[in-house]
Order: structure tokens, then sequence, then C-alpha cells
């Protein structure tokens, strides 16, 4: 019986009805009209291709110098002092890495030559082959790139367990935010037209990538430089984003719902797109990662001397407070928020005290993909940009709202900084490259012990 | 353009060694969710245990127990125990994991954790961990664990079989893998007929009224799952002897979409429905991809619009919008019932 009030709940049963009353006649071109537009956007994707990172034509030798702090976490070194000599021990040319830890040397011409890194300025670390610096016999051929490798060892400086938890924690937050800014609109999408949307972390990547092509590739600068700043690309990624989050909605999932197509067949036309936008993406942008140009802020602030922060994860911690703050407030104090939590709760008892579900759940496509977007432009800023960051995220989002509650809006917010804290604490215990599998096994121990989640509930779901 | 080697290509896509693979695992997850309604999501996961189930026997575990106990054991008598561990051992416990938290709740979560567990066994076993790669070698993956198999072939190494189509050792894993294929569809056929299948229907169609009539659900979806699980390790074992290699990367999640693709084009819940569905879906794959790639060799295609390794992404484009618009507009697929097998709400 549950069961039924409960499918009642997700699926409109109801709602189905109404719709039904307003179909035109001809429903099949309907649907005819968007198989036509998805194979027109294929065939439009293919012929469009633009290769996003090029390069230049001339000979050059660069390379990024990367190491593990001290969560096992990827972090690129910054200031590492190169210079390119020639064959004849004429220096050609010296470079120092960026934020992004790359440095590019360009060179005279194709040749041998050899590399030295400046071993003063490792920041700490220590080279792990030292009798490989200098590198010699580096053979660079016409107009290529040549990439040299300086493998780095741990940092040289221990840390204290307990403030390497402190550490781990105050990172783990900031994940946790990233997560819970593009979890909200999963979970919302989930609570008002029950639709599990394995898609949603494509729209992170969307987000992302969109804030790189006007940041870093197109640079359009017609009105001022302030166009080229990732401000800019931010605004236009939560522009993009829920654009597309309407249009998915009125274009893929509106129709869906009016033909009265199951949940399950909808969740697996989210995970049908989710595979073919993820291909889109690395089609277009190929495998590499990217990273968000002059982002330079690289200087570390310490915090009485128990954690340090690099200035731009100080941005991201405040800034998604502040969104967070207020995407709480609007959920509770405005009307379209308020209408947004009534149909998660019920969709029946909303509709028929006066809501217009429809147009709520159109809100809840656009913020929530808005949200994504934006969310997927912090994360490309702690991390990389490459075609599979959603996808990845999608599962911790899945861990974060399932703890907090699935279609909760309050308690994907609160889970999804639960399951960020505890992914990055778990490096703690296990090594750094598996820190999500302890997220995704907390997941499963969540299910076994209170499947309704910290905030859902409890009522039997089955 | 070589269209000889196009037609060869599409010819090996609907009876070679890919469409056994996805025919065995997408006979399995018929068992989930044609016949018993469960969302797998992670059938990837079970292709993997029978692979590494294997592998780890041959290559790491067994010559280890060797070592330490002074055990004996000759490399073909840990491949069948490989095959025990693959088949059973292995599949038993993802399921395992998998069922008890999941089947009691609604099927959503099911798909969720089941994603889940394939993401786990794939980071945990490409960790450089030293610890974890001693015994799953990292993302280079296994190796060194089909010699016993080959061995039995009585095919010779130096000819081709079959038009041209396969070498000697391929003719000989295809013609084992028909065998098991047919075996498996019979299997699935005799189990469907029996009251056993018929209660898993009844718990697809009405998990509530299947309970009311005093059937454990709880019990025979965990049965499904198991069972299902096996054909899916039985094909990634046929997978990784194939390739000569277990590799994480063989079993990433897209993998388990695939095999979503040929079941729900041959139609969710009827018997011969994965394997058509499989060899169609292989078909016209190598077909594309086979056509492409000439295409772009001969320049047919300028590089503008697409280059060699773009090529290999198309593919799975293909793969999700089909996944996609097969979903939304022919849920029932080629063969299936739409009152019987609509992918209905569960």
């Amino acid at each position: 019986m549950i069961s039924v009030l409960l499918r009642s709940l997700g699926e409109p049963s109801n709602g189905r009805a109404t719709h039904i009353s307003h179909q035109r006649p001809g429903r099949r071109p309907t649907w005819l009209t968007t198989l036509l537009g998805f194979v027109a956007a294929f065939v439009a994707i293919l012929a469009v291709n633009g290769t996003a990172m090029a390069q230049n034509g001339e000979e050059t030798v660069g390379g990024t110098m990367r190491a593990k702090d001290a969560a096992g976490e990827k972090i690129f070194v910054e200031g590492v002092e190169f210079s390119v000599v020639d064959v004849d021990g004429n220096e050609v040319g010296t470079a120092t890495t960026d934020a992004e830890g790359v440095w590019l040397v360009e060179l005279p011409g194709p040749g041998v030559y050899s590399v030295l890194l400046d071993t003063e300025t490792l920041q700490g670390f220590e080279l792990r082959n030292p009798d490989k610096n200098p590198l010699t016999g580096v053979e660079v051929q016409p107009s290529t790139n040549k990439n040299t490798l300086f493998p780095l060892g741990e940092r040289v400086v221990g840390e204290s367990n307990s403030i390497r938890a402190v550490q781990l924690f105050v990172d783990g937050i900031k994940l946790g935010m990233i997560i819970a800014m593009c979890a909200i609109g999963l979970s919302l999408i989930y609570g008002t037209t029950g639709l599990t949307n394995f898609a949603h972390g494509e729209m992170v990547t969307f987000g992302a990538m969109t804030a790189f092509v006007f940041h870093v590739t197109w640079q359009i600068d017609f009105l001022g430089t302030w166009m080229t700043s990732l401000a800019f690309g931010a605004v236009m990624a939560v522009l993009f984003a829920g654009i597309a989050g309407g249009l998915f909605n009125r274009f893929v999932w509106k129709p869906l719902r009016n033909r009265g197509a199951s949940l399950i067949s909808a969740l697996v036309v989210s995970i049908g797109l989710s595979i073919f936008f993820r291909y889109v993406f690395l089609y277009q942008f190929g495998g590499r990662a990217g990273f968000y140009r002059d982002y330079r802020i690289g200087q570390q602030v310490e915090f009485f001397g128990l954690f340090t922060m690099l200035r731009k994860d100080i941005f991201i911690v405040v800034f998604s407070a502040l969104v967070l703050v207020g995407i709480g407030a609007a959920l509770s104090r405005t009307r379209v928020g308020k209408a947004m939590r009534a149909v998660s709760d019920n969709r029946d008892l909303a509709e028929s005290s006066g809501i217009d579900v429809e147009q709520v759940i159109r809100y809840v496509w656009i913020v929530g993909s808005a949200l994504a977007g934006l969310g997927g432009v912090l994360f490309g800023l702690t991390e990389n940009i490459n075609w599979e960051m959603g996808f990845r995220l999608l599962l911790l989002m899945f861990a974060g709202v399932t703890l907090g509650g699935l279609g909760t809006a309050y308690g994907a917010l609160l889970g999804s900084i639960i399951a960020g804290v505890f992914i990055q604490m778990s490096t703690l215990i296990i090594p750094g490259d598996m820190k999500n599998v302890g997220a995704l096994m907390a997941l499963i121990i969540i299910l076994l012990v209170r499947p309704q989640g910290l905030l859902g509930r409890a009522e039997r779901i089955g | 353009m070589d269209w000889g080697s196009i037609i060869e290509s599409l010819f090996r896509g609907l009876i070679g060694e890919s469409f056994i693979v996805f025919a065995l695992a997408a006979i399995g997850l018929n068992l989930h969710f044609g016949y018993t309604g469960l969302l797998n999501f992670g059938q990837a996961v079970f292709m993997a245990a029978g692979a590494y189930g294997l592998a780890m026997m041959v290559a790491t575990i067994g010559p280890a127990a060797n070592r330490n106990f002074g055990w004996d054991l000759s490399e073909s008598t840990l491949f069948w125990l490989g095959i025990f561990v693959g088949v059973v051992v292995f599949p038993v416990v993802f399921a395992l994991i998998m069922g008890i938290p999941t089947l009691r709740l609604r099927a959503d979560y099911l798909a969720i954790v089941t994603i889940a567990v394939a993401e786990i066994f794939r980071i945990v076993v490409r960790s450089p961990t030293p610890s974890i790669k001693k015994w799953t070698n990292s993302s280079d993956g296994l190796t060194g664990f089909s010699g016993t198999f080959y061995d039995m072939s009585p095919f010779s190494t130096q000819d081709r079989y079959l038009f041209n189509l396969f070498t000697g050792n391929q003719m000989f894993l295809v013609i084992v893998g028909w065998g098991v294929l047919a075996i498996g569809a019979t299997i699935c056929w005799l189990l469907i007929r029996s009251p056993w299948g018929r209660v898993l229907k009844a718990i697809r169609e009405d998990e509530d009224a299947a309970r009311s009539l005093g059937k454990n659900a709880y019990s025979y979806k965990m049965q499904a799952l198991i069972l299902g699980g096996v054909f899916g390790a039985v094909g990634g074992m046929i997978r990784a002897i194939g390739f000569s290699v277990a590799q994480p990367d063989n079993f990433i999640t897209d993998v388990t979409f695939f095999v979503w693709v040929a079941l729900i084009l041959g139609g969710a819940g009827k018997v011969l429905a994965p394997i058509v569905g499989a060899s169609l879906v292989y078909g016209l794959l190598n077909f594309s991809d086979t056509f492409l790639r000439e295409g772009v060799a001969a320049e047919v295609i300028p590089e503008s619009i697409m280059t060699g390794t773009q090529v290999g992404q198309v593919r799975f484009m293909l793969m999700g919008l089909g996944l996609a618009l097969l979903a939304a507009f022919r849920p029932q697929g080629i063969f299936g019932n739409k009152e019987e097998m609509a992918l209905d709400d569960r």
C-alpha cells in the first residue's frame, strides 16, 4: 500500500490524467520532432568540431610539476625554476612553473638540449631521481612540444596526525560544499518528478567546460578584458547550464512525463543521455585535463598553525557557503522555494492546494542545473576540468544525497557536506587514490542502517 | 575504402567474441531486469568478477599459496579452480554486497548501489598501493592465465578459420563461447518455465501480491541477482581469456550500459532477446566503427570533422543515444511485448 502511495508521489499518476486531457490529438509528431532534434544535434556536434586545446607550431620544451600532498591528493608545484641548455652549453631559455605547475621554454629550433631544474626552488619536495637532473639528451623534433618528466617524491616536512586530521577536515568541508551545490538539483529533481537523473553529472561538466571555453579558449573581449575573467566565465556557465536544464525539461523530460513513460524508462533515458554527453565532451575537448588560466592566487594562508589553505580555496569555501545559505533561505522563505519543497514532499497535496506543479518542476530544473554548473566551475578550480569529472562527482552526489535523504533539499546539503568530510578524512586510514571508495562504502552502509537517510522520514521505501 | 574489411568486421561483430561476451552478460541482466525487475547497473562488476577470479587464481593467489603453504598445484589445476572462483565465489560475494542493503528498498536504490560497487571494485583493483598491486597488478592488469585454455585448442595457431575471420585460438574461443551461450540460454529458458521462474515474474509484476501469497520476495530477488551475476561472470571470463589480460579498464561502467543496450534492443523478458540484441549491437557497432575508420584513413571524411581517435568515441555516443531513444520510444525492444515488459515502474 505504502509503495503504491509512494509511487503516486513520484510518478504523476493523477498528473498524467490531467496532461492527457491537454494533449493534442497528434502526439506522435511531438516525439518524432524530439527524435529528429537529437539526430540533428548529433550531426551538428560531429560537424562543428573544435579542438579546444591547440598547439602552436614552434619547438618548445616543457612539463608539469606534480606532487602529492599530505592527503595523497595531486597538487601542482608552483615556482620551480628550469633552465634549458643546448649542446654547446649555451643557455637558450629559462622558465618558472605557474600555479598549475606548468613550465614552457621556447627553443630556437629542433635539436638536442638538456634541462636543469633548480633544486633550491622545489618548495620542500625532493626529486625522486636526483641523478637525472640535469636531464640530458632531450631530443626535440621540428614543431613539437617535448614533454620532460621530473618525478617528485613526498614532501619532506612531516606533519602530526592530529594536525593532518584538521587539515583534512577543512579540505573535506570544501569538497562537501561543492558536492552539495551540485547535489541540490539532483535531490530536488528526484523529489519533484521521481526521476533519478544520472545525467546530472554531465551538467556539472558542462558548467566547468562553458567557463573554460569563455575563459581560456575563446577569450572574447570586445567589451573589455573583464570578459575573459573566470568570474564572467562562471556567470556564463551558470546561465548556460540553467538554460540547458530548462531546455532538457521542456524537450526531453516533459514530453516523457506527458506520455506517461515509467520512471524506470526515464531513468534509462537519463543514463543514455549521460553516456552520450560524456562522450560528446570527450569528442570536443579530448582526453586531456584543462585548467583555468592565470588563476595564480596560489599563496597558502595558515590558520592558527593548524591548517593551511590556498587563497582560492578560501574563496571557494566562503563563496559556496554564501550560495548554500542563500539557497537554504530561498527554500524556506520564498514562495517558489516553499512550493518546491511542497511538491517534493507530496505532489498530489501540493497540486490540489493550487500549486502549478509543472511550473515548479521547470524552476527546479533551471535552478538545479544552474547550481550544478556553478559547482562544476568550483570543482574545476580545485581539481581540473576533464570530460568525466561530472560522472565521477555524480557517485559522490548520490552518496551525499542518499545520506541526507533522497528528495529532501536540506538533507542533500547536510549529507553532501558529511560525505565530503568523510572522503577526505578517510585518507587517514586508506590510501589517497582510493578515497572515493570510502564514500561509496559509506553509501552502502547507510542503506543498511538507515535507508531513508538522516533527514528522510522513517517509512517503508520498498 | 576497403569494403572487404568493413564486411569482415561486421561479421565478427555479429558472431565473434564480443557478441558472445555481451550476450552472456545480457542473459544475466535479463534474469535481473527482464524477469525480476532488478535495476542492475553494475553488470560490469560481475564480468570483472569472472575475469579477476580466474586471473588472480592462476597468476597471483595460486602461486602465492603454492609458495606459502608448500602446495604443489599445477597451472591447469589452478585454472579450473580459478573458473570456480570466478564463476561462483566472486559473483556470490558481489551479489550479497549489492543485494543485502538494497533489495528491500525501492528499485532505484539498487541502481545506485550497483554502480557504486562497480566503481569501488574498479578503483581498488587499479590502485597502485603495493599491498593491492601485488594481487591485481594495478591498471596494467594480470596476464598469463589463459595458457591452459589455449593448450586445449585443436586448431592450428598458424591458420585462419571460417572464411579467414578467426585465428586458430580465436576459433577455439568462439566455439567454446557458442557452446556456453547455448547452454546458458537453455538453462535460462528452463528456469523461466519452472515454478521458480514464475515466482520471479510475479515479483516483477507485483511484489506485494507475490509477498501476500507467502513468497519470500527478498530471497527470490537475491537468488536472481546471484544467478544473473554468474552469467555476467562467465561472459567477463571469456572476455579476459580472449584478450589474455584482466584489466580494470575493460570493465568500466560504460560496459554495463553496452549490456543494457543489447538487452533493451532485443527486448527484455524474452530468452533469445539478449542474444539477438548483442549480435545486432556488435554488428552495427563494428560496422560503423570500421566504416568511419576506413573513411578517415581514406580521407573521405576530412580530418577537420573527425580524427582516428575520435572514431572510438563516436561508438559510445551512438550507444548512449541509442539507449536513450530505445528507452523513450520502444522500451519493449524488437521482440518484447509492450504489455508484459515495458520497463514498467516498480
